[in-house]
């Protein structure tokens, strides 16, 4: 099993992945590194392959070409269980939570504390609680089903269930989407709670990168399956980003209004 | 579980000055809170109401009919349940019902299978086509129902084609006591039916296998992200309701002494199963159920159908009965969790 490398090390690195679905090229070639606490925004339009890359480094899809690096040494990812245990944690843009379930089961869904046979309901309900308070969130119990809670408590529910399954790399797919103000504050506050832990390194995805830029140390941007951007967030703005998904948007209208090979227009990828 | 104690307990204590609620009417909301309550209530009203029509009701015999009516179609709701939870259906098990007994026969009969032996591998060869069923179902991803119409058929087809259509008797070396043991004694079914209602009941509230088909039928996308394996739970769950079928089917045949063909009615006791799991609170859209309803259920219609009898409405209005309770109990599950839903704690 690989361990994380030291301070300052790095938590992931990803080269030259690709995936395709069919006929449609997903990933064309992905390059991306995530050092060590740190905190990094992958934006891309939609389509750009945002959520193919995150299921791919979550062990849900396998890639076809590439190869995965944490904490230094090379693994192949057969499941989302073996992610797990190398400390990759995601949190999906559904949130895998089930309406039905209380939120202490939800926090423990597929790694339950047992007294064999039962479940141990009881030391659940107090760990979960007390956890939810360590991270700072703020739910009404920890017995109501899922289906009673605000779209921002559910979204802090499903980061503190992966913080608390020891995720040393958090993913975190549009954890803004769908979401007021004051709950997507509440999100990234979370992140920057875990920044300072230090210990936890982050990938946001997100298509509206207004909001998460904040929290954020490096921007990645993702178009057509492949990273064509990497800059820290000090030497970015929101403008200059706007402007690249606009030039790449214009870029291709122009390439299909006036046929022909364009000097930095990629072969859109269906989508 | 222990969900009754926990949601009173949490009912704040009424500010000082106001008159606090009362220790009944607390328990009372806790009550209604579980989704059994409102079958309970049912079945509790309609042996009232039958004990007052009908002295014959309440004796032993009318109760021993009662238990041997519910039993059955409770033993596989418990099973049913589990797989409607999941969010799928099977539709195969009253016919694994009139194929267990058969098979004990003959194991026992052609090949000197000796007779317990013989009831362990027929209940085999059910979770076998339980197996079946699921493994169409997540690999071939057939829809549940067209999967067990099929596996339904083909069993019954079995059924008839071994038996010459003919039915047999009970293998000759069942003693008095596996005779009695299994069925043909007066309270024998509810044992067993309180059994195993009680361990599936936990199963599905307490353990993580009852956990992980919840979080299947309720978001199967988001359970597999979870890394749960939802194929292996639902053929689990396929399996269990089968095998549960087959002992059901054993039992009956003890009690009324022969192996029948017809036992189970082809798809007859799998459709009361069925209903007695919706009556008692389970949708059939996956994510939430519950055994101790689906047996109250079966109780429902076993005191319906023996009371009718005994205060001499004919049989045939039971279905109509039967069929207002199938939709008034699934209207009311759907308003009652929207209620829970908008948070009344």
């Amino acid at each position: 099993m690989a361990t994380l490398g030291g301070p300052g090390g790095q938590a992931l690195r990803v080269e030259h992945v690709a995936k395709r679905f069919g006929g449609v090229t997903a990933l064309a070639d992905v390059n991306l590194r995530l050092d060590r606490g740190e905190v990094l925004g992958l934006i891309g339009d939609n389509g750009a392959g945002k959520s193919t890359l995150i299921k791919i480094i979550c062990g849900f899809h396998q890639p076809d070409a590439g190869r995965i690096f944490v904490g230094g040494e090379e693994v192949v990812l057969k499941s989302v269980d073996h992610a797990r245990t190398l400390g990759i944690g995601t949190v999906y843009q559904d949130l895998a939570l089930v309406n039905e379930l209380s939120v202490y089961h939800n926090m423990f869904l597929n790694r339950e504390l047992v007294h064999w046979p039962l479940l141990s309901n009881r030391r659940m309900r107090r760990l979960a609680r007390q956890h939810l308070e360590d991270m700072g969130v703020n739910i009404p119990s920890v017995e109501d089903e899922v289906a009673k809670l605000s779209g921002g408590q559910r979204q802090a529910i499903a980061v503190a269930r992966s913080v608390y399954s020891d995720a040393r790399i958090l993913l975190l797919d549009e954890p803004l989407a769908a979401m007021g103000a004051k709950e997507g504050a509440l999100i990234l506050d979370l992140v920057r709670d875990l920044k300072a832990r230090g210990d936890v390194s982050v990938i946001i995805i997100a298509h509206n990168y207004g909001q998460i830029l904040e929290v954020c140390d490096r921007i990645n941007l993702l178009q057509h399956g492949t990273i064509t951007f990497d800059k820290p967030t000090s030497q970015t703005s929101v403008q200059e980003l706007t402007d690249l998904v606009v030039a790449e948007y214009r870029a291709a209208r122009t390439a299909k209004l006036r046929p022909g090979p364009s000097s930095n227009a990629r072969p859109a990828p269906g989508s | 579980m222990s969900d009754t104690v926990d949601v009173a307990a949490r009912v704040e204590p009424a500010p000082a000055g106001r008159p606090s609620r009362g220790l009944p009417r607390r328990v009372g909301e806790a009550f209604l809170r579980r989704r059994e309550a409102s079958v309970l209530v049912v079945a509790v009203a309609l042996g009232i109401y039958f004990a007052s029509a009908s002295e014959a009701f309440l004796t032993k015999d009318n109760l021993v009919n009662i238990a041997q009516a519910t039993a059955p179609v409770a033993i596989i709701a418990a099973g049913m349940v589990l797989v409607l939870v999941n969010g799928e259906i099977d539709l195969s098990v009253a016919a694994v019902f009139a194929l267990a007994p058969f098979n004990m026969h003959y194991l026992v009969d052609y090949h000197g299978v000796p007779i317990l032996l013989a009831i362990v591998l027929a209940l085999a060869i059910s979770a076998l086509i339980g197996f079946i069923n699921g493994f169409i179902t997540v690999v071939f991803r057939v829809p549940s129902f067209v999967t067990t119409l099929g596996t339904a058929n083909i069993v019954i087809g079995i059924v008839l084609v071994t038996s010459h259509a003919y039915p047999a008797p009970i293998p000759e070396a069942a003693t008095e006591t596996i005779r009695k043991v299994f069925g043909d004694s007066d309270w024998a079914h509810l044992i067993w039916c309180l059994l195993i209602v009680a361990g599936f009941h936990m199963l599905l509230t307490s353990t993580r296998w009852g956990l992980h088909t919840i979080a299947v039928g309720g978001n199967p996308l988001g359970a597999t992200e979870a890394g749960i394996r939802a194929g292996r739970i639902k053929i689990g769950n396929f399996m269990m309701v089968a095998t549960l079928g087959g002992f059901a089917g054993i039992l009956d045949a003890f009690r009324i002494n022969t192996i029948d063909p017809n036992l189970g009615g082809g798809f007859g006791i799998m459709f009361t199963a069925v209903s007695a799991a919706v009556i008692g609170g389970t949708a059939l859209a996956g994510g939430s159920g519950t055994v101790i309803g689906a047996f109250l259920g079966a109780l429902v219609l076993a005191e319906l159908q023996d009371g009718m009898n005994l205060i001499g409405i004919s049989a045939n209005p039971y279905f109509i009965i039967l069929g207002v309770a199938i939709l008034v109990s699934m209207i009311a599950n759907v308003y009652l969790s929207r209620l829970r839903r908008a948070g009344r704690t």
